[in-house]
């Protein structure tokens, strides 16, 4: 069995093609879960397999198709590949050079929850990404893989694309789908989710394009064995993301309970110019920012370990700072990344957004009195918790944890 | 008459199949794309001309060419060149790419190259995070990205268009 999981385009290269990818066991899971498996008995496999959502959230995927309401037809599935998150750029390579390990994904997962109508949702961005998918998808209908009686069986699926216009906002699952209805991307008031209230107002699972490309090997090798690949708490691999001051940028797949050591030093390079590192941002700008301190080097990367340093997985986004570069500059960045992106139906995001942007370009620009700092800190305050979705909270995230443990870049003597 | 509609039945035709029957409303980002092309901006006219497809209203379509910055509502340049400046790619060049790519056409992020040829534009992340810098071309027909860029290539790749532009200029 060769070592990847998702990105199997590395060890098998031509894989985008159909052919080939049949020739690797392409497909051999949809017809297994279509002709002997029945619905809830694939989500028991998935969820016994421990994934969690590769999205940023985590949540677990076989327990959010269990939570579809029954009562409510039809069912969709909705592929996120929205990738918008400053630092991700992972979604893009599966699609671009694994495509129809993605697309059984969609197709097993639409069949554990009844949908017969899928939509991949692709950043705008993503035009060609999207031309070469609707071939793909095209190719799999002549071959009888999608369309009516699939396998034998009276179950029935379509898979379509369908391109955003260029809003990060839109990679959350709520605003995602009022984007799909054909409405401005603004998040909506949870609960109901998806499962219960989701597309059209239907039973909706909205998965991320790394979690639904697990699928299929997870139904191949068996949940265990998926199990075994990561640690207790983080089952299975994961696409790291690795860029900034690196000699070797790029997505790396590493079994969960892998070190940042590994990821930046081994397969990374090291640092540019063999500058010291200073800071790592584990989930992008949406980042709890991490001292890179030998302890947080040495940390096996899995759920759990993360939120004990006092950060996140989230979607694997690493983005490496060096020594060179100063934290006020960098949450000035993020913020201004931020408040271009909110959707602006919050005020403490929208407004909030507009005031930390002001602030960090003045203590940028060199006014770091302490009053300015303190003023920062008690507006990203302020904003915590009082959003519908979590835009707010994770442009506050980089403000903190940056006066919190980098506080002589702002003017402050003091340890953590 | 309906303009787009009589420009691109078949396309038209081929979004709405995507959508349920009674949710057409999901085909108007599709249809704006739709009318960008041939100009690269969304005519005022094209907005009516989508909510009657549709059955919404105008206003409804133009809350989206606001709210989504792919779509244009004024004219620009032939080729839109759209820069990233986000965290990642700043931290590998972007901004210094960005600097040097201006002074050399001798516009400002925001501007159009008095031949009308190329605007230049500032914007947010691509994922493309390990291959700054990098940008997108935004044109009629589509969006190509262009990664591991240097000025000079990209001044050779503007040379060429010039030329291309002249051709068809000629031609016809």
């Amino acid at each position: 069995m060769s070592g990847y999981v998702l990105l199997r385009h590395r060890d098998i290269s031509d894989i985008q093609d159909l052919k080939v990818y049949q020739d690797n066991g392409g497909f051999k899971s949809l017809k297994k879960a279509l002709t002997k498996l029945k619905p809830d008995e694939v989500t028991d496999i998935v969820k016994a397999s421990g994934l969690r959502g590769r999205g940023g959230a985590g949540f677990p995927t076989g327990l959010k198709w269990s939570f579809m309401d029954q009562g409510n037809w039809p069912h969709y599935v909705v592929a996120n590949a929205d990738e918008s998150e400053p630092g991700t750029f992972k979604d893009r390579e599966i699609i671009e050079s694994n495509p129809f390990q993605f697309l059984e994904g969609v197709a097993i997962g639409s069949y554990a929850v009844g949908a017969e109508e899928a939509y991949i949702y692709l950043r705008g961005e993503f035009w060609q990404l999207a031309e070469f998918l609707d071939e793909k998808i095209s190719q799999m209908e002549k071959e009888g893989l999608l369309g009516n009686k699939l396998f034998g069986t009276d179950y029935n699926l379509k898979i379509h694309t369908h391109l955003g216009a260029g809003a990060y906002i839109c990679g959350e699952e709520t605003a995602l789908l009022e984007s799909l209805e054909g409405k401005r991307g603004q998040p909506r008031l949870r609960p109901p989710f998806p499962p219960a209230f989701g597309l059209y107002g239907k039973p909706t699972v909205v998965n991320n394009v790394e979690t639904l490309t697990n699928v299929p090997q997870i139904l191949e090798h068996g949940a265990e064995w998926y199990q075994d690949l990561g640690t207790e708490d983080s089952a299975g691999v994961k696409v790291f993301s690795l860029s900034g001051r690196v000699k070797k940028p790029g997505n790396y797949e590493l079994p969960f309970g892998s070190t940042y050591r590994e990821l930046i030093f081994d397969l990374g390079g090291g640092i540019l110019n063999d500058a010291k590192i200073k800071a790592i941002m584990p989930a992008g700008a949406s980042s709890a920012i991490l001292r890179a301190t030998d302890q947080v080097l040495d940390t096996p990367l899995d759920y759990a370990s993360l939120r004990e340093l006092g950060s996140d997985v989230g979607s694997g986004s690493v983005i490496v700072i060096d020594e060179t570069i100063s934290m006020d500059w960098v949450i000035k960045k993020t913020i201004d990344f931020f408040k271009h992106e909110s959707c602006g139906k919050c005020t403490p995001c929208r407004e909030g957004n507009y005031w930390m942007s002001f602030l960090t370009k003045q203590i940028q620009a060199g006014d770091k009195s302490e009053e300015k700092v303190q003023m920062l800190y008690d507006v990203a305050s302020n904003i915590q918790g009082k959003c519908l979705c979590a835009l707010g909270e994770f442009a506050i995230m980089g403000v903190l944890t940056s006066i919190d443990r980098f506080p002589e870049d702002f003017g402050r003597n003091g340890k953590e | 008459v309906n303009e787009l509609l009589s420009k691109f039945p078949q396309d038209i035709k081929q979004i709405l199949e995507k959508y349920p029957a009674d949710q057409k409303r999901s085909a108007v980002m599709p249809l704006l794309f739709l009318a960008q092309r041939k100009e690269g901006y969304i005519r005022t006219s094209a907005l009516s001309e989508i909510g009657e497809i549709l059955e919404i209203q105008e206003t409804e379509v133009a809350s989206l060419v606001g709210f989504y910055t792919l779509f244009h509502d004024h004219e620009a340049g032939t080729y839109r060149i759209q820069v990233c400046t986000d965290l990642c790619c700043a931290l590998r060049g972007a901004e210094e790419f960005l600097a040097k790519l201006c002074q050399e056409l001798g516009i400002q992020p925001g501007e159009t190259t008095p031949d009308g040829l190329v605007t230049i534009e500032e914007v947010k992340c691509l994922a493309a995070c390990d291959k700054a810098p990098m940008f997108q071309v935004q044109t009629e027909s589509g969006i190509s990205y262009h990664e591991n860029c240097n000025v000079e290539e990209t001044l050779d790749m503007i040379q060429d268009w010039k030329g291309n532009a002249k051709k068809a200029g000629g031609s016809s």
